[in-house]
């Protein structure tokens, strides 16, 4: 199976390891990704709260090239640019007009027309059927799916179900043997490209998260977005100093949760790239 | 010779704004046929209709042109005045210069010659009209009433009353609807069973009314007057008239965990039951769905334990067909389920109720006997929360419309709370208060004032649940939308009121029309608010739109004086406009063929075969008939006949082409 | 008199109809539920949560119109759609917030407090227009000479490098000239509406 693969400024910068263990679970299942060709930065919060034209402009480069290559899919596993993506084929697709601008502004024809698929549409669709065989050792934690923001909202344009209630990680966590816990913050919002200006905000809304999946038992949290990644592992020590409180609870990628279900070994997966340490017993 | 007469109508200043009527009527003059011509500010007043009787006399018309607003209001204004003048009405035509130009065009030439255009084809089409008579019809003196809820209640009462029969058709095992739910009722505070019950049992004891519940209408035929219904009674695997209610079977069935649908699913019921103590009839039915006899093959205890024997496993659905001359339709409405709301949980919080829900929690008669206890726990709720247009008045996600009811029984409902949990806080979110009504205003105020009710103005983002407690995440608008956050232990949900599923189909079978939301559409909003476009059939009650008991009642007894005014003739006229075979001498008879392509098409089952016979008795040609009884003129079968045989009377084909030919030929 | 009449402007050209023609939101379909309000994850970081935001638009008045634009709220807003995902009305109420966040950045209208939230906005483009990528230590490096916030973060430095999670070197697109014209054009346009 070949699919487009759109790794985002994230993966190679500050989470290598979500983009590891990525790879990691497609070389083990037989899944080849090809890499958009020089492809740019989506412009994530910073274009679309400055520029609105770059801020449609960044993708539809990205968009571009896709289409150069060929490529009729493109799997986008970073939550940001993934909705960046979304969002701008969204409003550039249905608007003509603005279609001609944006082709203006890249000097080249718009053509949006591949197929974006967010970490869990891809999950779901060409990793779950193949799971079942492949576990090795199951995940007996409990655990908390957190799915943010930018994977289910805006839920009509995202096509997300029950958006306020997601399942698709539980699914897979259950598949993976884990026990997904009900709880009330898996679409809120962690504090995303406020860690950096406001540090303090991010503390309190990425804290409130930790604190509801820690009252709850869970183990672990496990992610989609490397922003909530980030917000909730590398920032942890502002977090508990905030709510002057301890947290013992990892914070893993969906992906590095499936690679180790399926046996691959913790480094490969990037673990021990973690602020907080993940010692589960497996 | 046509002599025909035009009168132009200003309709004050609606049409003369943009349609200059004096040319109109100049112009008019001047078409063949016309003798006589004029305009005038309102043909429609007294003076107006008199010149109309006056030209007809004095100039010997052959026909008349009102040209002046929709024929839907005042087409029968003016056929009357044509009649009394000695036309016959049918003489008589309307040219819409109102809908048709004047309120959808700017003042200009174009517009007057627009006017003049509408005025031509009249003239061109009623020099072609041909005097007609009305139809008269025999009325079934039976009224068909669906749905038992106390709308259909109230009318079959006051139908009954009158001294018709009544036929009434209810979905449940027993008559009642909501109101038979509902604990106490808003403004008074009296207890709904005690001023409902006392209705059921005389529905059930009176001579004029049969009552059939567990029951369904699944045809309708027929026209005013002179309907034939279908029923369809569902097995209720008891013989009724055996069996003495005593209800011993229903305390030995072993399947005794089946949410019952009287108690919104917070009590139990067994597969053979009784939906209420109070129920009418009061005679169990088996729920074949959930019985271990029908599913399995084998319990058969009730038929053990019946003292009666009235246990009758092989009773099969039975098919009814009732002649009725009316129909009241009273079939309700219903409620969102606590899964409509994502932001509130999905429905699965055990805590989170409807409105209904809580009605069943305060009753006497309701699974906690009127304690107020949350489901999950059993505990008394210390915090309670109320949320007012939960899917009203919300376009993104439940219905645009705004419910009616809910403002004004969530008042009830913190009042009932207050009353019974002394101690206990209770909180209402809302956009608005809604308390037009009666007495209503008054109520909400003692909610807030005397019974200490917090009213919070603001909607509420999120539920979720911690601990134990239910986080109810809303915002007071009226402080500048500072965050409101409550640890609440019970929530209920003022969740919209929609149409009852199956009521599309429903209308489908009664062949009256709905809206986008599926509630039956009045005649007029305003001035025919208890008819459908339907002749024949009415409405009453929440079925139409929500409404309150006092609403619903009113509306029943407005039906019902309307079927009681319907039976009072013996016989019915009605317009002529139908559909003819021609006939012509012999040896033709007709240029219909025999070819009866028309039958399957009319959707009123009106036409027949006829039997052309000589003086022998031997058939010569069979053609097609319309039988006048139940043509109702929508001229289906006009546009399937290849021979060009059928006409509608007062819109043939050639009368249609004259009115076409009218406006091309002068272009 | 006076001021009861002014309560509610008739400015034909004011935030109101702006972002109407330009958005396609309308924001006279708000009927002041305070949901969004309710829901915000920053509604108590902003001066006027949401919902107050869009009765403010609603007055259509020159002066509300002035608070509106240099109001902090849209700066705080992170586009999480909470809001949005839940308004009865439908109203895109992310998509009004980057439209007040353009037009009072290019009308230099901007909130003092939210200097050091566009600074970070400002160097994170930088750090694309440059290497076509976003290159973190550039951005921060960048990100703190704007704003002198120099010891902030410092801690985490060490901790990231060590971990792999910062480079000292960019990575770079290879056609960085074609991209610099797309943000060229992009400027380009901005100064053409302004004038
Ligand atoms: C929570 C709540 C509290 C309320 N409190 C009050 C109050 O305090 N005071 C007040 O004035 N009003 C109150 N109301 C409103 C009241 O319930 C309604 O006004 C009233 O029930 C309307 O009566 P109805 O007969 O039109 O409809 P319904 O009560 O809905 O009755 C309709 C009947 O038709 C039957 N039916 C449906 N479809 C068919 C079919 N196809 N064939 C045959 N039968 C069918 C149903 O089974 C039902 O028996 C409340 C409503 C709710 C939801
Ligand atoms: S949720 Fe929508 S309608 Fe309600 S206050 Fe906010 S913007 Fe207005
Ligand atoms: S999008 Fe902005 S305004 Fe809306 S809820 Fe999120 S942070 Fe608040």
């Amino acid at each position: 199976m070949n699919i487009g693969f759109y790794p985002g400024c994230s993966m190679q910068g500050s989470s290598p390891e979500y983009n590891e263990s990525v790879q990691a679970i497609c070389s083990a299942l037989g899944i080849s990704l090809i890499e958009v060709s020089d492809w740019n930065c989506c412009g994530a919060t910073a274009a679309h709260n400055l520029n609105r034209e770059l801020s449609l402009a960044l993708p539809a480069r990205i968009l571009a090239h896709a289409a150069a290559d060929g490529l009729e899919e493109v799997l986008v596993p970073c939550a940001a640019c993934y909705n960046r993506l979304k969002m701008v084929q969204h409003e550039i697709g249905a608007d003509r007009k603005l279609q001609d601008s944006i082709s203006e502004i890249l000097d080249e024809p718009y053509q949006g027309n591949a197929r974006i698929l967010s970490i869990l549409d891809f999950l779901e669709r060409d990793v779950e059927p193949l799971l079942a065989e492949k576990i090795m050792k199951p995940l007996k934690q409990k655990i908390a799916c957190y799915y943010g923001c930018l994977l289910v909202r805006p839920q009509n344009i995202l096509d997300a179900k029950r958006h306020e209630d997601p399942q698709s990680m539980d699914h897979i966590m259950q598949l993976l043997g884990a026990e997904a816990i009900d709880w009330a913050f898996k679409t809120e919002c962690c504090g995303a490209g406020l860690s950096v200006s406001k540090t303090g905000v991010v503390a309190e809304l990425s804290g409130r998260i930790l604190d509801d999946a820690a009252h709850r038992g869970a183990k672990a949290i496990i992610v989609a977005c490397p922003m909530c990644h980030s917000n909730l592992d590398m920032r942890r020590k502002a977090i508990e100093q905030h709510r002057n409180k301890d947290f013992d609870l990892p914070v893993m990628y969906i992906t590095q949760a499936i690679g180790l279900a399926l046996g691959i070994d913790p480094v490969k997966l990037g673990l021990k790239r973690h602020f907080v340490p993940v010692n589960l017993e497996l | 010779m046509a002599r025909i007469g035009v009168f132009v109508c200003h309709c004050g200043e609606n049409i003369s704004a943009t349609v200059e009527c004096d040319k109109v009527a100049q112009a008019a003059a001047g078409f063949p046929g016309v003798v006589h011509s004029i305009d005038y500010k309102y043909m429609c007043s007294d003076p107006g209709q008199n010149m109309i009787r006056e030209a007809i006399r004095e100039k010997n018309l052959t026909g008349v042109v009102v040209a002046s607003c929709s024929p839907r209001m005042h087409e029968p204004t003016f056929r009357q005045a044509c009649s009394e003048a000695g036309l016959n009405p049918f003489l008589c035509e309307m040219a819409n210069l109102r809908e048709h130009c004047s309120w959808v065009h700017e003042k200009g030439e174009a517009t007057t010659k627009k006017a003049i255009d509408l005025v031509r084809m009249m003239v061109e089409k009623v020099k072609r009209n041909q005097p007609l008579y009305p139809i008269r019809v025999p009325v079934t003196k039976t009224a068909l009433v669906v749905g038992g809820g106390i709308a259909g209640i109230q009318a079959a009462l006051d139908i009954a009353n009158g001294g018709n029969k009544v036929i009434m058709v209810e979905r449940e095992p027993s008559i009642g609807g909501h109101m038979s739910q509902l604990s106490e009722t808003f403004p008074t505070l009296d207890c709904s069973q005690c001023i409902l019950t006392p209705r059921m049992v005389e529905v059930a004891q009176h001579p004029n009314i049969t009552l059939y519940t567990y029951a369904e209408l699944i045809g309708l035929d027929g026209f005013i007057g002179n309907f034939k219904a279908k029923i369809r009674k569902k097995a209720k695997s008891v013989d009724e008239k055996i069996c003495t209610g005593c209800a011993l079977c229903t305390t030995k069935c072993p399947q005794k965990k089946i949410p019952s649908e009287f108690n919104e699913g917070l009590g139990k019921r067994t597969a053979i039951y009784v939906p209420f103590p109070q129920a009418v009839p009061n005679k169990p039915v088996i729920d074949k769905d959930h019985c271990t006899y029908y599913k399995t093959g084998k319990c058969k205890i009730c038929e053990k334990v019946c003292p009666a024997q009235a246990i009758r496993f092989d009773q099969p659905d039975e098919i009814v067909e009732v002649a009725v001359g009316a129909v009241v339709i009273a079939t309700g409405f219903t409620i969102h389920q606590t899964g409509f709301f994502p932001e509130y949980g999905y429905g699965r919080y055990p805590d989170v109720l409807t409105g209904l829900q809580f009605e069943r929690l305060a009753s006497a008669s309701g699974p906690t006997l009127g304690e107020i206890r949350r489901p999950s726990d059993g505990k008394i709720p210390e915090t309670i929360v109320f949320i007012s247009c939960a899917g009203s008045r919300d376009p993104a996600k439940g219905i645009e419309y705004c419910s009616k009811i809910c403002c004004m029984y969530i008042a009830k409902h913190a009042m009932l709370y207050q009353h019974k949990v002394h101690h206990g806080k209770s909180y209402v979110f809302y956009m608005d208060i809604r308390a037009g009504g009666k007495m209503y205003e008054e109520f909400v105020r003692r909610a807030i004032t005397e019974d200490q009710v917090n009213y919070v103005r603001g909607r509420v983002s999120k539920i979720y649940e911690r601990d134990g407690k239910l986080i109810v995440k809303g915002v007071d608008t009226l402080m500048g939308a500072e965050a409101v956050e409550i640890e609440a232990d019970m929530v209920v949900l003022a969740t919209a009121g929609i149409a009852n599923p199956g009521a599309e189909e429903l209308a489908q079978t009664l062949h009256v029309s709905y809206d986008g939301h599926h509630f039956f559409s009045e005649a007029h909003p305003k001035l025919r608010p208890v008819e459908t476009n339907t002749a024949g059939i009415f409405l009453a009650g929440a079925c139409q739109a929500l409404k309150d008991i006092p609403e619903s009642v009113a509306q029943a007894s407005g039906a019902a004086g309307k079927v009681n005014i319907l039976f009072s003739k013996s016989e019915l006229t009605r317009e002529p406009l139908i559909a003819v075979v021609n006939r012509s001498a012999p040896p033709e008879y007709s240029t219909c063929v025999g070819c009866f392509l028309c039958q399957p098409a009319c959707p009123y089952q009106a036409i027949e075969k006829e039997e052309i016979k000589d003086r022998s008795g031997k058939v010569i040609k069979t053609v097609a008939r319309v039988n006048p009884g139940l043509c109702q003129g929508c001229g289906t079968c006009v546009a399937f006949c290849r021979s060009k045989s059928i006409d509608i009377q007062g819109y043939t084909h050639e009368q249609v082409l004259a009115e076409v030919m009218a406006v091309l030929e002068n272009d | 008199m006076e001021n009861i009449h002014s309560h509610l402007g008739h400015s034909a050209n004011g935030l109101l109809q702006e972002i109407r023609q330009q958005t396609a939101v309308n924001i006279q379909a708000c009927y002041q539920c305070g949901k969004c309000s309710a829901g915000c994850p920053l509604a108590g970081e902003m001066d006027f949560p949401p919902s107050l935001l869009m009765r403010m638009i609603q007055v259509n008045k020159p002066e509300t119109d002035e608070k509106v634009l240099g109001a902090y709220s849209m700066w705080v807003c992170l586009t999480c759609n909470t809001c949005s995902s839940r308004c009865p009305m439908e109203i895109d109420i992310p998509r009004v917030m980057d439209h007040l966040r353009e037009k009072s950045f290019t009308l230099g209208k901007t909130n003092k407090k939210a200097s050091p939230i566009i600074d970070f906005h400002k160097a994170f483009l930088k750090s694309i227009e440059v290497n076509g990528r976003l290159h973190e230590l550039g951005l921060i490096v960048y990100y703190k000479m704007l704003t002198f916030r120099l010891m902030q973060d410092v801690m985490l430095a060490p901790g990231m490098l060590l971990r792999g999670k910062l480079h000292l070197f960019p990575e770079r697109i290879r056609q960085r000239k074609q991209l610099a014209a797309i943000f060229k054009r992009t400027y380009k346009r901005r100064k053409e509406q302004e004038v």
